[in-house]
């Protein structure tokens, strides 16, 4: 077992070896140092190369993960640690919940909050349906007319109409100030019709082929069938749509004038990013006597509710994201 | 009806005929048209509401593009604006500060090319190499977690951190130093976005990596190791090479998208770091068209920029193909 440094090469793929019994009994001191999960050719890492390794992914999960931490602990601090601190807290205090009861007790930020919220569960339901029919509708070559329709798919993807003609579209419809601006212009992802479409082409066609004998339609093989088979793909680009139509903050920036009915990454782009005075808060409010920031706590659970949809939803569809959903697209 | 539906169109091809490929038309030319409109009638219907939208919300601006041969008057109407044949091209071509925001553009590009390309296939092949699978599919959790973000919250993070009174600029003024504030600093700008990058969307990036890596045949790297490779030699010779289509692909999407660069992360920035640094075709286009509202001209800036991505991607992938590379899509 040679000692060399460096990480390389996994064996994720190598499950059957990994399991295998070692064979040779005299080999036995050192299985103890040897991982269950590693082949059995495989040299383990020298002491130097585990700890580079180690300490590399320990400073990159920290990198993602200390701006959460601080900026969560910060949220439900009290004014007196964060003056403290000087500013962002890394020692838990004392806790209190008063920058929430603050946001949620109606006002601009609760607002924004209830308007993300919708716009992002009609525009992800429309999203998914109109693209999981899309998909089906596209996945059987040698059906009518299929070529041509594909290709208007696939020409939204290398040629963009841009921002001017389309903004000069939204307002002659009379969009502008309509929260439909926030769906209808980014409803449709030709990315997303595609991972479904190649998600539904891998289905065996015999099982379609036995319902289509039994008398089943298009409508009732896709609504049985084909979409319970594929509850992971269309979870994952239900999550696409959804985490796309939850961030925007462009097209609101654009389509609405009126800033009563500003989504809450717009909301939190002028009060927190930009530092315009809340109304009624005294977020971005600077202290003289210290200098600190006051209202930061107000600040950072903005933050916080910015992001807890992603993080409560995220759990649930990441074991989606295996190799069938996202490399059966992307390879096309 | 259901017995003839079965013989015409071989459905669910198992292979899952690549996404931008056009698969080749299956043998229905015996079929007259009629008979397989009425046979694929719900296929269509499935299609159409898609197709709608994308006819009206992107095919309709194609067509609205028009006005950059205008001068467009949003009180005049884009039917009775006066074309001026390529007055706002010659306007454009004249302009430095289009100049500019093309040599912003390019340079952005370039950098991120050299520094936030390689972060993810560097990090695959490190996570490749963790053979805990419990471990791995942790730091993988955490890493893909910042791409689902929005860019209001890491420019918000970046701000909190970096910022004039974020943590590190709290901790030197510890230290007596103060006056630290990267957001609005031009000179590093381009090092924080790459940095901004690279946190968001550089964790994300190695899915696809590792999508390849998990195809690659165990086999291999069990006869590398009877022919006396080592570690470094297994990931030059089969891990590496194993990644090299899927490198080449994201290379060719990464040109057609040459001209775009981070949109929304750079208009967020803009007013705190000045248009010199972070002005790009977007931003400018924004500028021009919806905030000064000389619209054609904007338009037309759109509009360049969109034929050439157009032209940048298909000499892309047709370069792929000389190298003998699958790219993106083939001929039908």
């Amino acid at each position: 077992m040679t000692t060399t440094t460096a990480p390389t090469t996994g064996e994720r793929d190598l499950g059957p070896q990994a399991r295998r019994p070692h064979p040779e009994p005299e080999r036995r001191p050192r299985r103890r140092r040897r991982s269950k999960h590693r082949a059995v050719w495989e040299e383990a890492p020298g002491p130097v190369g585990f700890t580079v390794k180690a300490v590399v992914l320990a400073a990159i999960v920290l990198v993602v993960l200390f701006p959460l931490y601080t900026i969560l602990l910060t949220s439900v601090s009290t004014q007196a640690d964060i003056t403290r601190s000087g500013g962002l807290v890394v020692v838990p205090g004392e806790f209190t919940l008063s920058a929430y009861q603050q946001i949620l007790s109606g006002g601009i930020v609760t607002r924004a909050a209830i308007v993300s919220v919708v716009v992002t569960a009609v525009g992800t339901l429309l999203s998914t349906v109109v693209s999981t029919l899309a998909a089906y509708g596209l996945s059987r070559p040698g059906s009518f007319a299929h070529r041509p329709l594909l290709f208007v798919l696939l020409i939204t993807m290398f040629f963009g109409a841009g921002m001017i003609p389309t903004y000069l579209l939204v307002s002659a419809l009379g969009l502008i100030d309509s929260y439909w601006a926030l769906i209808l212009p980014t409803a449709i992802s030709a990315f997303n019709v595609l991972i479904l479409r190649s998600f539904f082409m891998g289905i065996d066609s015999a099982i379609t082929d036995a319902a289509r004998i039994d008398g089943a339609g298009d409508w009732r093989i896709l609504g049985r069938i084909v979409a319970p088979m594929s509850k992971a793909a269309i979870a994952v680009v239900a999550l696409f749509y959804g985490v796309g139509y939850w961030n925007a903050f462009f097209n609101a920036m654009l389509y609405l004038n009126d800033n009563a009915k500003w989504p809450l990454q717009l909301v939190l782009r002028s009060y927190v990013l930009q530092g315009v005075t809340l109304p009624g808060s005294g977020v971005g409010q600077v202290d003289v006597a210290t200098g600190a920031v006051t209202g930061l706590p107000v600040k950072m659970a903005v933050m916080v509710l910015a992001v807890i949809p992603i993080l409560l939803i995220y759990p649930l569809v990441q074991r989606h994201f295996t190799k069938g959903v996202i490399f059966g697209a992307i390879k096309g | 009806m259901s017995a003839e539906t079965t013989t015409a169109a071989p459905h669910g091809q198992k292979s899952g005929a690549a996404a931008g490929a056009v698969p080749p038309a299956p043998p229905t030319r015996k079929i007259p048209w009629y008979v397989r409109l009425r046979r694929d009638r719900s296929l269509i219907l499935m299609t159409l509401p898609a197709v709608i939208l994308l006819a009206v919300f992107a095919y309709v601006p194609m067509a609205g593009n028009v006005v950059a041969w205008q001068d467009y008057s949003p009180y005049v109407g884009i039917l009775d604006s006066p074309f001026v044949g390529w007055w706002n091209f010659e306007r454009l071509f004249a302009n430095e500060a289009f100049w500019h925001a093309v040599g912003n553009t390019l340079l952005i590009t370039g950098f991120q090319l050299v520094f936030f390309f390689p972060v993810p296939i560097a990090l695959a092949l490190l996570l490749n190499s963790v053979m805990t699978p419990r471990i791995r599919t942790a730091i993988q959790s955490i890493v893909y977690l910042p791409h689902f973000f929005s860019w209001v919250i890491v420019v918000t993070i970046f701000q909190q951190m970096f910022g004039g009174a974020g943590f590190v600029a709290q901790r030197l003024a510890e230290q007596g130093h103060s006056g630290f504030d990267l957001m609005t600093d031009p000179d590093t700008f381009l090092l924080l976005i790459t940095a901004q990058s690279v946190w968001k969307d550089a964790g994300w990036g190695i899915i696809i990596f590792l999508a390849a890596l998990s195809t690659v045949d165990p086999a291999l790297y069990e006869a590398s190791v009877m022919d006396g490779a080592n570690r470094w030699r297994r990931m030059w010779h089969i891990t590496l090479p194993a990644m090299r289509a899927t490198i080449i692909l994201l290379l060719i999407l990464r040109l057609g998208d040459a001209l775009t660069v981070g949109f929304e992360q750079l208009i967020l920035q803009r007013g705190a770091v000045g248009s010199d640094a972070s002005e790009v075709i977007d931003t400018y286009v924004y500028y021009q068209g919806v905030v000064n509202g000389d619209w054609s001209f904007a338009a037309a800036a759109g509009l360049l920029k969109g034929v050439v991505s157009l032209v940048l991607v298909l000499g892309a992938n047709k370069l792929a193909h000389l190298f003998g590379e699958a790219g993106v899509y083939q001929k039908a």
